[in-house]
């Protein structure tokens, strides 16, 4: 991992050069194609910034159009499923490819990449089964983000373990200087259900029976989660079921917070000058992502963002969309404003202080998030249920029986159990 | 009015409501006996930025087969209406063997997600309904006390908890009821405890959605009540006073009886909405606080799988109880209808 | 009449009256005159998490802009993102769906007002229980079809889904109010030997406008402010204001863009306050005519 890292960059170095050649050149790049290209996406900054560069490829043979919407994973399944596919391409992260996959509304790539694509990475190829499925152009990892100024005044280096954020909180809070020092995405839902993954795999835990759709966190180490982000909560914000990324950013930028595990795509936003003071946006730094207990992984997934190309459409369509969305993941697009957008997975990035982080989550031995057909339903029943533990409603046994049940009845449902 | 006649004049409100209700209607019923396939999986590899690893994959060819033999699905039966997620029949049982006492039994089952939002839906329906109604009739006796000339802007202002997006409208108050927003603030003061945090607790969660249900909807029940006001038969008022009747005999034996197929009509539109709340959970992350039938069935249609038939298995269930709810208030006007007739 | 009432109210309840509606029209404005302030303050300042005051004072918005109001979530809206396009599509939508909702609806509440079998009245409960299917499921139920037979996206398609969706309201108030004009009008005009629709457009539609504005009023509401359908049916270049605003709100806010939301929010209620203010008259009277009646 590391030496492939290492050599993207180098390589990202020395093609940077022939950018500038090249960026002029942008639309006629685009070549000999015909036909309609519709994307549909989350819509992020860097995301814009990937359709606005596809669109140059409009002309009058070639149509461009992207709905980038918050609800993309409700339109982009059945957007797909019609005869033609009224989206070309999806633009999905490591999670929300798999219902396209389950679907089966997604084309292999495997041909299209022979003829329009050998210039892209080989790294950026999202294969499952040997079969070219999406391709990457981003990646977004949580990791450490902490308040420089506040761990010199109480002595303490940047936690490498979650043992050491507790200990570093407690000093703290003892200290006076925050009342409720750690912050964290802990709403309930979608972000709780990840953070617990996160801590649960870190500990060693399996989410399912090997290689079966049974789910199996009711364990040693699924109590061990659990009573660790009871102990992390202690020190968070009493509202924390509440705080999604939104409001944990808003925590950290009032001044609220002086560690926290959190988005690498969002920490620009907090090391810039705006809506913030200048002893808190100065003093941000981020950092590797921590361990726990003595273990290797650290607790957090990798995630990477890509597109895909539609099933049913005509190939003269899909051929147009494989273009057009090269062009708008292609080392062109990078400058000095789109630059620090994200981690960019394309030949040319030059990472940012801000965008440290994720390196550093790439190299420390992070876990992919599983890209598994029934991962879903699984994240979805943590997410509503870890909740109960937090608030005190359930014991930690009663909350993951009620996990492995609510996943069961789900799993059960969509026919991945009998 | 003949039958005929009664077609043409019906047909384009009928059509709409068959095409783009009774039809979606009639599929989620359909959706909801019948779940998807069983999926054949398979051992792969996956490739990607962060290298190979081993993961599994449905086998599209495999279940294709299956797909092509019974395209609707697998019929279930009532299965997914009985399943743990829904009404959890089996698991209901297991609790009443077990449990230890009522007490013990109503907690456990309220800890099934189905019932778990059924008991927050009930209690914010027949609180809300009751209180939005009188504060709307309260509002609207004393807009009709005021001179002419101010009522137009105090109409305004009442109807603005109505017209503001409450998209917008509940995402200002979640911060305004942070503990450091400035309601939050106002609440910390008025009850000495500065540690009091409306996020953090279940109990303040329920009554601040409660609060914001009744702010919400008083107005639409302020400016029908305010209607109906001025249609109250002046000579029956006169010849009350002339009885001798003091004011609030005036407003209990003549303004509300004159009011109340007014408020039949309210209780009816408003059961149903107030049994279908929604946004202002999602709106004040309140998830884990409190949950509703249709959060339930928005988080089965939102997560990254989605569920199609559980959540039409509780949007049948919603319509369920709906029905019951308001079945009372079906047989008056069932009632009055013969009455008109005859 | 009622003003004469009032005017024989005893002090002590004239102030407890008075005190409560200043109260209510506090309670009811607050949000909405904060949202206003803060509409020309910067992000940091309104939405701030270290102190609620900052939203009055705005240090952050001096520190950022010089002043301590700026204009720029207003600019940010209507110039940069272009709002202006969102309000032409949101004014499409509204008053096409008013005029087909109360076409299609005074059609068939006048229709059932009229009709003395047992069926109307079983139409007018059946409507009812189609009100009480949740919206979400309703619309991702559209989902599939719609982009199967290439109708997604379309002003048209959310337009008729919202009048459908709109139906059942329109026609129990309708009906309750026609119900309420004498049957010997239109029944007279029938015996002079004009058909059921010579009889309805001569001599009903002149005397139906109070409950039509009211029931419109309703109507126009639900069209404008609707958020389940417009968000999920409609394609980027037909969103109407509210998805817009969602939109600059979005699952990552983005710096600037939540300011963006709150002048748009502002920007979207004004109308509303012209609208209210020049139809009070009508919606109370037209209130006042049949609708209530139930």
């Amino acid at each position: 991992m590391t030496i492939s890292l290492k050599r993207l960059f180098q390589s990202a170095l020395f093609s940077s050069s022939l950018l500038a050649l090249s960026a002029g050149a942008a639309s006629a790049s685009c070549g000999d194609i015909a036909g309609r290209v519709s994307v549909v996406g989350n819509e992020f900054p860097a995301i814009h910034t990937v359709t606005k560069a596809a669109a140059t490829c409009a002309n009058d043979k070639v149509t461009v159009k992207a709905n980038l919407t918050a609800d993309h994973q409700k339109i982009n399944l059945p957007g797909m499923q019609g005869n033609p596919a009224e989206y070309t391409s999806a633009i999905i992260a490591t999670s929300s490819i798999t219902p396209l996959l389950n679907g089966n509304v997604i084309r292999p790539l495997d041909d299209l990449v022979a003829k329009f694509g050998q210039d892209i990475p080989k790294r950026q190829l999202i294969t499952v089964n040997g079969k070219v499925v999406a391709v990457a152009f981003m990646a977004n990892a949580q990791h450490l983000v902490y308040r420089d100024d506040v761990l010199k005044k109480i002595g303490m280096e940047p936690p490498k373990t979650y043992e050491q954020l507790l200990e570093a909180a407690e000093k703290i809070r003892a200290a006076g200087i925050m009342k409720n020092p750690v912050g964290g995405a802990y709403a309930t839902g979608y972000n709780l259900g990840l953070e617990f993954i996160n801590i649960y795999m870190a500990l060693g835990g399996e989410l399912f029976k090997d290689g079966t759709p049974t789910a199996s966190v009711k364990n040693g180490q699924g109590v061990a989660a659990l009573e660790l982000m009871k102990k992390l909560t202690g020190y968070m914000n009493p509202d924390f079921l509440t705080h999604d990324s939104n409001a944990t950013a808003a925590e950290w930028e009032a001044g609220n917070v002086a560690l926290m595990n959190f988005w690498g795509s969002r920490t620009g936003v907090l090391m810039d000058k705006q809506g913030s003071t200048p002893e808190v946006y100065e003093n941000t730094k981020v950092g590797a992502p921590m361990t726990i207990g003595g273990g290797k992984i650290p607790a957090t997934t990798l995630w990477w963002d890509g597109w895909t190309v539609a099933r049913n459409i005509p190939d003269a369509d899909a051929a147009a969309t494989f273009v057009a969305m090269k062009t708008g993941t292609s080392p062109a697009i990078l400058n000095d404003a789109t630059m620090g957008q994200a981690v960019w997975m394309i030949e040319g990035y030059k990472p940012a202080p801000v965008n440290q982080g994720v390196m550093l989550t790439m190299e420390s031995g992070a876990k992919p998030y599983p890209m598994l057909p029934y991962m879903g339903l699984l994240h979805a029943a943590i997410g509503e249920n870890v909740a109960r533990y937090l608030s005190g409603k359930a014991d930690a046994q009663t909350t993951l029986a009620d996990i492995e049940a609510a996943y069961t009845a789900a799993a059960k449902e969509k026919g991945f159990l009998k | 009015m003949k039958h005929k006649t009664f077609l043409w004049f019906f047909l384009p409100s009928g059509m709409a409501m068959f095409l783009f209700i009774a039809m979606p209607i009639v599929s989620v019923l359909t959706q909801s006996v019948y779940a998807p396939h069983e999926q054949v999986i398979r051992e792969v590899e996956n490739c990607t930025l962060f290298g190979c690893s081993k993961a599994t994959q449905i086998d599209q060819e495999a279940t294709r087969a299956l797909r092509d033999a019974e395209p609707m699905g697998r019929f279930v039966g009532p299965s997914i209406y009985t399943d743990r997620n829904h009404l959890a029949f089996a698991e209901i049982a297991g609790i009443w063997r077990n449990a230890s006492g009522l007490g013990d039994f109503f907690g456990q089952v309220t800890n099934l997600p189905f019932y778990d939002a059924l008991s927050f839906t009930l209690t914010y329906t027949a609180l809300v309904t009751p209180l939005s109604l009188a504060f709307g009739l309260i509002i609207a006796l004393a807009v009709n006390a005021l001179p002419q000339l101010f009522r137009g802007p105090v109409i305004f202002v009442s109807l603005l908890p109505m017209i503001v997006t409450p998209l917008v409208g509940a995402l200002i108050l979640f911060w305004m009821i942070d503990a450091r927003g400035v309601l939050g603030a106002a609440l910390q003061a008025l009850a000495g405890d500065p540690g009091l945090s409306i996020k953090a607790s279940t109990p303040l969660m329920w009554t601040m959605l409660i609060v914001y249900g009744v702010w919400s909807s008083a107005p639409f029940a302020f400016v029908i009540y305010y209607a109906g006001l001025q249609t109250v038969p002046g000579d029956t008022l006169e010849s009350a006073m002339i009885d001798g009747a003091s004011r609030w005999e005036r407003i209990r034996y003549v303004i509300l009886p004159h009011l109340l197929p007014l408020t039949t009509f309210m209780a009816l539109i408003k059961i149903m909405d107030n049994f279908r709340v929604f946004e202002p959970i999602v709106s004040f992350s309140a998830g884990a606080h409190a949950k509703s039938l249709s959060y339930f069935i928005y988080s089965d249609l939102g997560g990254e799988t989605r569920l199609l038939s559980s959540a039409a298995a509780t949007s049948v269930l919603t319509i369920a109880g709906i029905i019951v709810l308001i079945s009372p208030v079906l047989v008056r006007t069932w009632h009055a209808f013969g009455r008109v007739r005859a | 009449m009622t003003t004469r009432v009032a005017d024989r109210r005893p002090m002590i309840l004239r102030v407890v009256m008075s005190s409560f509606l200043v109260l209510w029209l506090i309670v009811a404005a607050f949000p909405f005159l904060w949202t206003l302030w803060g509409s020309f303050k910067v992000e940091g300042d309104f939405f701030s998490k270290a102190d609620w005051l900052n939203a009055l004072t705005g240090p952050l918005t001096i520190a950022e802009t010089g002043g301590s109001f700026t204009s720029s979530g207003y600019y940010g809206a209507w110039v940069q993102e272009e709002f202006w396009r969102a309000a032409m599509n949101s004014l499409t939508v509204v008053v096409c769906v008013v005029c087909i909702s109360l076409t299609f609806g005074t059609l068939g509440g006048y229709a059932l007002s009229r009709s003395p079998y047992r069926y109307a009245f079983w139409l007018l409960l059946i409507s009812l229980v189609f009100r009480a299917m949740p919206p979400i499921t309703l619309v991702s139920g559209y989902l599939l079809p719609f982009f199967e037979w290439n109708l997604w996206g379309h002003l048209p398609t959310a337009i008729i889904v919202l009048v459908a969706i709109n139906q059942p309201f329109t026609l129990w108030m309708l009906t309750s109010f026609f119900r309420n004009i004498p049957k010997d009008l239109d029944e007279s005009a029938m015996m002079d030997g004009c058909s059921r629709f010579q009889a309805f457009r001569h001599v009903i539609i002149p005397v139906m406008w109070p409950g039509v504005i009211t029931t419109g009023l309703f109507s126009f509401l639900l069209a404008y402010n609707d958020f389940a359908v417009t968000a999920m049916l409609l394609s980027k270049e037909n969103q109407t204001m509210i998805p817009k605003i969602a939109s600059f709100l979005g699952t990552t806010q983005t710096k600037g863009n939540v300011m963006f939301a709150v002048s748009s929010v502002i920007s979207v209620t004004a109308p509303l306050f012209l609208l209210v203010m020049f139809f009070q008259r009508q919606i109370v009277s037209g209130l006042t005519a049949g609708a209530v009646k139930g």
